[in-house]
């Protein structure tokens, strides 16, 4: 119940610039559903994200230039060498400590909160989409498929059981859990649907590439499709496969987009580093959206060679994630944005974000003339959401802000 | 028997060894700390929720509640029941200013030794 007739001239809603109230998140028909105190839990981590962000990790620069970049600097005769000696300063420091301990304080705390609601209606939520997913074509399992080690070894943003275990046959709890928390995580920035990334690329896409029309679309890594159905609805005549690891990701995915009324993409368990199953030259389009930065290094060249060999000539492959790291990014930034990796189980994503992408595209096929840079922040509704664009902050590798990196065949 | 899996699950460990960034007894209060302060902000919106709908229905004015001045027996009645509050949750402080004016306290462990000798 929203108690107020217009939002915008009901006082304290006009000088408001935080997290949305939860209860704006978008529902379809098999999102976990809410108690009051459940979606109370949700607006505090949401908050509690906004608050380190903004009012918390500031400091920790100063922490860094006042206080452990001198020790370093007193201790070695000389200033670090690299973020890694950064971080590892900085771990000494006690508001570094402070900072990260209560980070990853509210990263448990708003897994907990998703399972808990996931968890303690799995059964229902495991019926409601195995009546979606019963009569569809849109869904095609692979139980035989290994699990990648760059999967299994770690669980991904500290999210117990990852993308790929269940709790019991047909469980997608931990697919609702990440659908329905990542609200609190990025504070609404991703919009009501967690598709803000997804509607940036459309975007990017139709100013960029006005030309481009794709007939077959790939999406890798597509998790449970929150990024890929903005792509299927832009463009409702293509035919849109998206591509994941995870069963109960897809299951959860193609119920979600069935619910959604989105029917043309295919929901398909698979390795990107095998497409065999498709032909050369078989996709106009092949996306990755924050994806690279959970692979492996083997894994990725091995993704980038088959994504060079399925696109068709002239086709294009687009990958959004976070900066890299480059020579102009001071050092300091560098170990600040490797949080993530090193205490929030994104294993890969320090070595990732210091490779030559370029490079590494350029050694799968593509030609350097061809290759693509761009950016986007999330596309949300501006009059509920916040908008990254407008935001001057930073987090540190959690801002809606990404890079464009890819090419044309 | 979702329930029972949400009992046993929700709270469980993402695989890969956790980092502590304190002294992992303070970390693991701080860990608490902050669940309990979510507890409280949940509890303070089910209240502002329940004030609000109250109000919606002409129970309760919420200016009144903002202007509410207790009579002296009430703020006495709030008084005696903030006492017992403080009491109760700084009972740790209390046990160890005790135990700085006593001398030679024994331990239990130590009495127990006293007690199992024959010759005591």
């Amino acid at each position: 119940m929203d108690g107020s007739t217009d939002l915008k001239n009901a006082g304290p809603a006009q000088t408001y610039s935080g997290p949305p109230d939860y209860r704006v998140v978008g529902r379809h028909g098999v999102f976990p559903e809410t108690t009051h105190d459940e979606i109370a839990r949700l607006n505090f981590l949401a908050h509690m994200n906004r608050h380190l962000a903004t009012r918390v990790m500031p400091a920790v620069k100063t922490a860094w230039e006042r206080r452990a970049g001198p020790v370093f600097e007193t201790r070695e005769g000389r200033p670090p060498r690299d973020r890694h000696e950064v971080r590892k300063a900085l771990l000494d420091d006690p508001y570094y400590q402070a900072w990260s301990a209560l980070r990853r304080a509210t990263m448990e705390q708003r897994q907990q909160a998703g399972r808990w609601t996931a968890l303690r209606q799995a059964e229902t939520l495991a019926a409601k989409v195995e009546a979606l997913i019963a009569t569809s074509d849109r869904l095609e399992l692979d139980p035989t498929l290994p699990i990648p080690r760059y999967v299994s070894a770690v669980d991904h943003h500290c999210m117990p059981g990852s993308y790929h275990r269940e709790v019991f046959p047909g469980d997608v709890s931990g697919a609702a859990n990440y659908d329905s928390g990542i609200f609190a995580t990025t504070g609404g920035a991703l919009g009501r649907f967690s598709d803000g990334g997804g509607h940036a690329v459309v975007n990017w896409v139709k100013h960029n590439l006005p030309d481009f029309r794709p007939r077959h679309i790939l999406d890798i890594g597509a998790n449970l499709g929150q990024n890929v159905l903005p792509i299927a609805q832009a463009i409702p005549d293509a035919e849109v496969i998206a591509l994941d690891v995870g069963a109960p990701m897809l299951r959860y995915g193609a119920a979600r987009a069935r619910s959604l009324g989105v029917d043309n993409v295919r929901f398909v368990q698979g390795d990107g580093s095998d497409l065999s199953r498709w032909p050369d030259g078989r996709f106009d389009w092949v996306q990755t959206t924050m994806t690279l930065h959970e692979l492996s290094l083997t894994s990725m060249k091995a993704i980038f060679r088959e994504i060079h060999r399925v696109l068709a000539p002239g086709g294009i492959v687009l990958h959004v994630e976070q900066p890299q790291y480059g020579p102009d990014m001071p050092l300091f930034e560098q170990a600040m944005r490797d949080w993530d990796a090193f205490y929030n189980n994104e294993p890969f994503w320090s070595t990732m974000h210091e490779l030559d992408i370029d490079g590494f595209m350029i050694e799968a096929g593509f030609d350097r003339a061809n290759l693509i840079h761009g950016g986007v922040t999330a596309v949300v509704d501006r009059d509920v959401f916040p908008d990254a664009a407008d935001d001057e902050g930073e987090d540190y590798g959690r801002k809606a802000a990404w890079h464009v990196i890819g090419a044309r065949k | 028997m979702s329930i029972d899996l949400a009992l046993a699950l929700s709270s469980a460990k993402p695989a890969g060894k956790r980092p502590y960034f304190m002294d992992p007894p303070v970390e693991r209060v701080l860990n608490i700390l902050m669940a309990t302060v979510q507890e409280l902000a949940v509890t303070r919106e089910r209240l502002d929720t329940l004030e609000r709908l109250l109000e919606a229905k002409g129970i309760v004015d919420r200016a009144g509640i903002e202007a509410f001045a207790p009579t002296p027996d009430q703020a006495a009645e709030r008084g005696l029941w903030m006492q017992e509050y403080l009491n109760r949750v700084l009972r740790t402080v209390q046990q160890e200013a005790e135990a700085l004016q006593t001398h030679d306290e024994l331990a239990s462990e130590e009495v127990a030794v006293e007690v199992s000798r024959l010759d005591a």
